[in-house]
């Protein structure tokens, strides 16, 4: 721009400040890849700056978030009532079919609870939910993460489930006092212990940043059919078994994709979920490398 | 003497406004927008700012508010710490050697120029995070986020425009 000191300063400043000025871009590019490696070598530290950063950001966040929330929401009322009837003469129909079904699931519970206390079975731990509204979505090529409004003084602990609609969407990785982060299962570094549902077969769903993530260590023998219900195993202890997760969209020549229960796109609020499992999950964690 | 004090503190908060301009577009850039596939491909925002910036008032925007704003964007978004960081401070150091090419007099050289500078910045964070993660990404993403951010460049171009003839040239 303009030259802030007249001519003969000028003359003599300019290299000195051009020499200034490259020296600062090294500095400034060293930085960066210094911090680039204090992420890889302690994760800890760089989790730590990253949710009090976060926590600081989140009611600037939040205020942003919720125009852009009314706005979609008007947008689907507005769709939703050129729909109505139809939808309505469908939801009778299912009411009607799922009222079966509640007669068939209380039957099965009464049935399942004598034979479960002729074993002397041992039930799982009560879950405790958390809700929290999704306030920031960051776009981004390379990781799909999100940031909730809950955090360490609502109970929100690293490593616990996270749900929405009928399905599993992520789990927490970061938490704040009063934010956290959620990383959702089609992540690049997110890996969950599944089990297809009717065919039993084991397999860890690997997130690869598409829209939606594949199964590998399938075993070889295994037939996963197009349409089949995947849930999580319960292996590894972080997630209780049976929570659905997908349903098995395409089998191919480069894998088994799975597309997430629910569409990842819209989530508004999530679900966090305390299994109160032991062995506390979060503890363990080799699937963030970088953060 | 008051006079003066308010004049600078106006002084002050104007030249504040290329990074303030930037900080902003940064938060919008997180907010859930809850439209299928947008993530993934969401625009660069804060490249386009600090491109903006760095071209017309390198001296408003220096090199060490660009890693700032990348650093904020790195801790805000979850990626890998120093990756928005080392763009932004890349980007501004290319826009300010070679501003004589970049300083155009036409809109569509000026946004000829972003396309050179978004495709070398998609190159380099896609070079970044795979080096990080040593196994090669797929190219795709970070190409349509690309591209959406050089469709997009001409609206926030006019904001940029707007916002530096109403506070800048006062």
């Amino acid at each position: 721009m303009k030259p802030r000191t007249s001519g003969s300063v000028v003359r003599l400043a300019a290299p000195l400040r051009a020499l200034a000025q490259r020296f600062s871009f090294l500095l400034l590019v060293v930085a960066s890849i210094a911090l680039m490696m204090v992420g890889k070598v302690d994760p800890a530290l760089v989790d730590a700056a990253r949710s009090r950063v976060t926590d600081a950001f989140a009611p600037i966040l939040d205020a942003l978030s919720r125009p852009a929330a009314t706005a979609a929401r008007v947008i689907e009322s507005v769709v939703d009532l050129q729909s109505v009837y139809e939808e309505n003469q469908r939801l009778k129909a299912e009411n009607a079919r799922l009222t079966q079904w509640r007669q068939a699931a209380l039957r099965l519970e009464a049935e399942n609870g004598s034979l479960r206390s002729l074993l002397n079975y041992k039930p799982d731990p009560a879950a405790s939910f958390i809700t929290a509204r999704v306030i920031a979505a960051p776009g981004a090529a390379f990781f799909r993460t999100m940031v909730v409004t809950a955090g360490r003084r609502d109970g929100v602990r690293k490593g616990q489930a996270v749900l929405a609609g009928a399905g599993m969407v992520g789990r927490v990785i970061e938490v704040g006092e009063w934010s956290s982060r959620v990383l959702l299962i089609t992540d690049i570094n997110a890996r969950v212990p599944v089990v297809l549902e009717s065919s039993r077969a084991r397999a860890l769903l690997a997130g690869d940043n598409s829209d939606q993530p594949k199964l590998i260590y399938l075993p070889p023998d295994a037939v996963a059919t197009v349409g089949e219900r995947v849930v999580t195993s319960g292996h590894g202890g972080v997630f209780p078994p049976g929570i659905p997760v997908g349903v098995v969209a395409s089998v191919g020549e480069r894998g088994v994709k799975v597309q997430p229960i629910t569409d990842l796109s819209r989530l508004e609020h999530l679900r966090l979920v305390d299994f109160g499992l032991p062995g506390g999950p979060g503890e363990v964690d080799p699937s963030r490398d970088w953060k | 003497m008051t006079v003066t004090l308010w004049q600078r503190l106006d002084k002050t908060g104007r030249n504040l406004a290329p990074i303030a301009v930037t900080v902003m577009l940064l938060l919008v850039g997180m907010v859930p927008l809850q439209i299928p596939s947008y993530t993934e491909v969401a625009p660069a925002l804060t490249l386009m700012a600090v491109y903006y910036w760095a071209i017309h008032r390198p001296d408003l925007l220096r090199p060490g508010s660009a890693f700032a704003i990348g650093l904020l964007q790195d801790l805000l978004s979850g990626g890998p710490l120093g990756l928005n960081a080392l763009t932004l401070v890349c980007v501004h150091w290319t826009v300010l050697t070679q501003r004589r090419f970049f300083l155009a007099n036409t809109f569509a050289l000026l946004w000829f120029g972003f396309a050179l500078i978004v495709i070398g910045a998609a190159v380099l964070q896609w070079a970044v995070v795979c080096a990080l993660s040593a196994s090669v990404l797929p190219f795709p993403a970070p190409l349509f986020q690309a591209l959406l951010t050089l469709a997009l460049f001409p609206v926030f171009a006019w904001l940029f425009i707007r916002v530096h003839r109403a506070f800048l040239q006062g």
